[in-house]
């Protein structure tokens, strides 16, 4: 079997492994060793992406293969992966194994629990294996759909409410996503012959402009809303806020990266003259949602609150530097998607460990954790520098290669904008400060809080594996942004052609 | 093949030093993570010294030191030409800067295991000072401008560490976090003129940037914005950075603040080694400030003058005795950036540059050498202030004597090391500005008048009620004072203008006997005001505070810059902006939102009684409609 394939079959076989579980542990545990194993693949598929270069294969996806799914329309199962989409799927792989470990204390409907989980991760991993815009398409749906179910049975505070805020916006986004495909398909042969889902064969012509110019908005905005689009991310801070740990995890670690990755893989790939024009119109949006993100958050009191306002901050920038259209920039982009996609899931395991301790998330209600419960405050700690941008953790590698990237253009405008973008990482300190400050910071506030105890294995073994993967990208990020690098190369090529700058 | 590959080592051993003492540390005995740092960083001072003596005397060619690089891996490649490389770049500043950081760290970290004993986070403590040592010399040994910007944010969060190691005193946390902010700040400007400056030269490597001959600047000339060239606009953002990490005016607010930070702390990182990143950023760039940006330079001679003159107002009036070092820290600081921003470039015309890093060096020494003996006086009497203090020459004669010679060598008594430097900078305003050259003098008669008030204040005078009676500190503490002490008394015989110079060749310097006489003069005036009004405790200090009223006031709250600093961020940034930006999310961008969903609620709900299901409704609906529609058309036709 094609090893792309096994990365939809091993959560699915997951999945019926823990039908046959008759409890919460049997569930953990078979979810544990389906997670483990697609860890282990996914590394197992970046040496070999590696090493397949190093051999010297040119081809612009490796490992494709092509099944016909349904003919009359010309739907096929179509896959094949580059640098970009080996990194997301490592990005995947880690966040879920690390989100499996965080809510290994869930025992309400627990194998449902597991079982949506895990579905939503083989959703993400399809969407970056396939190649064709159908499928990819239904595997995006599959990811948003049991993320009602997740936040609306297991959630907290007012979920039901979050939930239906959320998947309505989301699917919102796929109805104008909808859209956009079809557009893609009605006019993927302008000289006549077969119509294709195909995103290779669709590169390789041009779709007329008059019809990129109506169909890229509907593609661009709607995976945009996934990717907390200004002003489309009111979903997010109640959809997090409300969400158990390991959806927080998942959704701002991979779905909203899903958003980012559809924009430049789908909109800005297929539709390049559009993008070119529209760009300035989208730059501005996330130039603005960069800046107002950060502002947001310094105001919030929950923590999860500050997380979701600190992600809108994020993927403006990751949407931000896919605008600027350089390889660097756009390198830069999908660096702070994979920086983002692990920190901020570290950040949500984190708030829900503190959670289930302290039992609130209002930052004014705790104080001096780091004397309680030293390990979590010393991981927060981390996570936050990543978040702001300390060398040595992956948020500064992504940030720099964005800034330098963006400033090669010539223009006012572009500098402007990037400027403007890069004083966020003074607005970033302030609000990482500030939380970092009171919670764990000074001394103890509530007198309870002297009995917490500190991370159990599981709680310890899920951080660290995200603490390590940013501090393995932040020291040594040479391969994996030469490998991205790589693989934008033809994107690049097409976007430039008729780049005006 | 260099014969230097091993310098790699020096800012290696820290790093492991820290690793190792940050995983492990809490399992060990604290004594374990004190001797393991102290012991590692006693192998990378030697390692600096046996650099120091082989990099200057072992000889050099005609076009003077050439700056060798022993190790240089690329360690991200952003575009097809800037690649962001991590390395050793060996040259006569960078090698100075390593011996001074080495020895003041190396004397620190003896210093703590005498300070720090019995603190509850020992073994973090020297995690953190092995951490800082790490950074500030790999910020010193960087070869080029990314890999300085790199270890210069890791700087400002070991100093954020630092500063809040009493982690549970509000102030204290407080203070780091100040600090945090205020240098990210300034960080911005470094990093967005890093941008510019990359841009227009497609490169980061020093050895091409500060290439006097250099032809990277091609293009430069003709970019421009708001009518000031670029490359004055990119020194200018890159001399923010600096003048942020270096604390100087306005930027100066955090670091009297991170004086929360333990005492050892302050004397490493506020008063030695971080705090002259700022300087030592100028330097290294200072090829492309003289012949790129001539106008960043002149704003850098006054902003530095300026500070120098400023702090030392504020520091006559402070109690707190590290307050009054911070003050001072800031006030030499000035006239470092003063001495560089005067100088010009090659042979004596370059004197301003050797002053500058010869004042950085014994500045290093002595400034250390007074904290660690405020530490030391603190640690007797478990007081900041002093009025807390007096007459505590007779209990700690070690302390006072090391002190004693610390101060005289800050007001420049010959033949003290502080006379030399602070000569040679002063003769280097007088070549070059006769206003500067005015504020220095008026600033070395300051010094030496609250340098000497503080002498007095604390060591003579009446005694205290102390909690018990002050006894001299233990060796550990004393003997890096008696270190520091020797080498603040003997550093000013250096042959500085032979070894480090702004084009790296050595030139002569003679002593102006015009401007140095009266410079010795104007600071035992200052003395001798000190001995007049501190010596015997008395009113008349008190009476001249109370004369000038208002001014005195203003002068003793740092002229108020904390409350605009409060102001700026609570008020402005807190209130103003992100208040309303939150408000704006949750109630119109949000609102709409939720309106979108409510809208199409109700109008489904207002449709929905059409959908009764009772057939007569149907059946009305349809004649109804049958009908409208006949007699519409006949009424249209």
């Amino acid at each position: 079997m094609n090893i792309l394939s096994l990365f939809v079959v091993v959560p699915v076989l997951t999945i019926v492994g823990i039908l046959f579980t008759k409890d919460f542990k049997g569930a953990r545990v078979v979810s544990a060793i389906g997670m483990s194993i697609q860890l282990v693949l996914a590394a197992a598929l970046i040496l070999m992406y590696l090493g397949a270069r190093k051999a010297g294969v040119t081809d612009e996806m490796l490992w494709t293969a092509d099944y016909t799914w349904f003919k009359s329309l010309n739907i096929h199962y179509a896959i094949g992966v580059d640098g970009i989409a080996v990194a997301m799927i490592g990005l995947t792989a880690i966040v879920v194994f690390a989100g499996i470990f965080a809510s290994w204390e869930v025992e309400y409907l627990s194998r449902e629990f597991f079982i949506s989980l895990i579905l939503l991760a083989t959703g993400v991993f399809g969407f970056f294996i396939s190649l064709d815009l159908f499928t990819m398409f239904l595997f995006y749906e599959l990811a948003v759909i049991p993320m009602y179910l997740l936040i609306g049975v297991w959630g907290s505070g007012p979920k039901e409410a979050s939930a239906m805020k959320l998947t309505l916006m989301l699917m919102g986004g796929s109805a104008l996503l909808m859209v956009g495909l079809f557009g893609l398909y009605y006019n993927s042969a302008p000289d006549g012959g077969s119509l294709t889902w195909n995103i290779l064969e669709i590169a390789k012509i041009k779709i007329p402009v008059e019809a990129q110019r109506f169909f890229f908005p509907f593609t661009f905005i709607g995976f945009g809303i996934l990717g907390a689009l200004f002003p489309f991310h009111t979903w997010s801070p109640d959809g997090h806020a409300s969400a158990p740990t390991a959806v927080s995890m998942l959704h701002a670690g991979v779905l909203m990266k899903l958003g980012g990755y559809g924009c430049f893989r789908v909109a800005m790939f297929l539709m390049p003259e559009a993008a070119n024009e529209m760009a300035w119109i989208f730059i501005i949006l996330t130039t603005i949602s960069v800046v107002y993100g950060a502002f947001g958050a310094i105001w919030q009191k929950d923590l999860k609150f500050i997380n979701a306002y600190s992600s809108v901050s994020h993927c403006g920038l990751v949407i931000f530097a896919l605008l600027m259209m350089n390889q660097t920039a756009m390198d830069g982009a999908i660096l702070q998607m994979i920086s983002h996609g692990l920190m901020t899931a570290l950040f949500f395991a984190l708030i829900g460990m503190i959670y289930g301790r302290t039992h609130t998330r209002n930052i004014t209600e705790m104080g001096g954790l780091m004397k309680v419960i030293p390990f979590l405050a010393v991981v927060y700690m981390i996570a936050g520098f990543a978040s702001l941008g300390l060398p040595g953790l992956s948020g500064f590698v992504a940030e720099m290669t964005v800034f330098v990237g963006s400033f090669q253009h010539q223009d006012t405008f572009h500098r402007v904008v990037t400027i403007i973008a890069a004083s966020s990482i003074v607005i970033t300190a302030v609000y990482i400060l500030r939380v970092v400050g009171m919670i764990l910071l000074g001394p103890v506030k509530d007198p309870h809080h002297l009995e917490l105890t500190d991370a159990k294995w599981f709680e310890r073994l899920s951080t660290i594996t995200l603490v390590l993967s940013v501090a393995a990208i932040g020291i040594a990020p040479l391969w994996l942004s030469d490998m991205i690098q790589a693989s934008l190369e033809p994107i690049v090529a097409k976007l430039t052609v008729f780049n005006p700058f | 093949m260099t014969g230097f590959e091993y310098t790699i080592l020096i800012p290696l051993i820290p790093l492991a030093i820290f690793l190792i003492t940050g995983l492990l540390g809490m399992k060990w005995k604290p004594a374990v993570s004190g001797i393991l740092g102290t012991a590692g960083m006693g192998t990378s001072f030697l390692l600096s010294v046996i650099t120091a003596i082989s990099y200057f005397f072992g000889g050099h060619g005609e076009a003077g030191f050439s700056p060798i690089i022993p190790a240089n891996i690329t360690w991200l490649k952003l575009t097809e030409t800037l690649h962001i490389k991590m390395g050793v770049l060996l040259d006569p500043i960078s090698v100075m800067m390593l011996v001074v950081i080495t020895t003041v760290s190396f004397m620190v970290h003896i210093y703590s295991l005498g300070y720090m004993k019995g603190e509850k986070g020992f073994a973090r403590f020297y995690a953190f000072l092995s951490l800082f040592s790490f950074s500030m010399l790999g910020l010193v040994l960087a070869t080029n401008i990314f890999q300085m910007y790199i270890f210069w944010e890791l700087v400002g969060v070991s100093s954020f560490l630092l500063i809040g190691f009493y982690y549970e005193k509000p102030s204290a946390v407080a203070a780091s976090k100040k600090a945090f902010i205020v240098t990210r700040f300034a960080d911005l400007g470094f990093l967005i003129g890093i941008l510019i400056l990359s841009f227009i030269t497609g490169t980061f490597d020093f050895d091409q940037l500060t290439n006097p001959q250099a032809s990277v600047f091609g293009g430069a000339a003709s970019l421009g914005f708001m009518g000031i060239s670029a490359m004055t606009w990119a020194m200018v953002l890159i001399f923010i950075g600096g003048a942020g990490k270096s604390a100087m005016f306005p930027l100066h607010i955090w670091l009297p603040d991170a004086m929360e930070g333990p005492t050892p702390v302050s004397a490493l990182i506020h008063a030695a080694t971080m705090v002259v990143a700022g300087v030592f950023l100028v330097a290294r760039m200072f090829p492309v400030f003289h012949f790129q940006a001539p106008d960043a330079l002149e704003v850098v001679a006054w902003v530095g003058g300026f500070t120098s003159l400023f702090a030392a107002v504020i520091a006559i009036t402070q109690f707190d005795i590290k307050r009054v070092l911070a003050f001072s820290t800031l006030s030499q600081l000035g006239y470092m950036m003063l001495a560089l921003g005067v100088s010009g470039y090659g042979g004596e015309e370059g004197l301003g540059y050797m002053a500058s890093m010869f004042h950085l060096f014994t500045h290093a020494m002595f400034k250390a050498l007074l904290f660690l003996g405020a530490g030391s006086i603190i640690h007797a009497v478990h007081s900041n202030y002093m009025y807390d203090m007096g007459g505590l020459r007779k209990y700690m004669p070690i302390t006072h004597i090391t002190f004693l010679i610390a101060c005289l060598t800050i007001a420049g008594v010959p033949p003290l090391s502080g006379f030399f430097s602070k000569d040679e900078i002063l003769v280097a305003a007088f070549n070059h500005n006769k206003i500067l050259f005015g504020i220095e003098y008026l600033v070395a008669g300051l010094t030496a008048f609250y340098m000497f008030r503080l002498y007095f204040n604390v060591f003579w005078g009446k005694d205290r009620h102390y909690h018990h009676t002050p006894h001299e500190s233990p060796l550990t503490m004393s003997i890096p004072l008696m270190f520091l002490a020797v080498a603040s008394v003997f550093a000013g015989f250096l042959p500085f203008s032979e070894l480090v110079t702004s084009d790296a060749k050595p030139f002569e310097t003679e002593m102006h006997l015009m401007i140095a006489v009266p410079s010795v003069l104007i600071g035992l005036v200052g003395i001798f005001f000190a001995w007049l009004l501190y010596k015997k405790e008395s009113r008349v200090p008190d009476a001249i505070a109370a004369k000038f009223g208002i001014l005195y006031k203003a002068t003793y709250n740092k002229f108020y810059f904390d409350e605009i600093y409060l102001f700026v961020t609570k008020k402005i940034i807190f209130n103003y902006i992100s208040r309303p930006v939150a408000w704006f999310d949750r109630h119109i961008i949000d609102g709409f939102m939720v309106g979108i969903g409510l809208v199409t609620e109700k109008t489904s709900y207002l449709i929905k009684g059409m959908q009764s299901g009772q057939l007569q409704h149907y059946a009305f609906a349809f004649v109804a409609g049958t009908l409208a529609l006949v007699l519409s058309i006949l009424y249209f036709l």
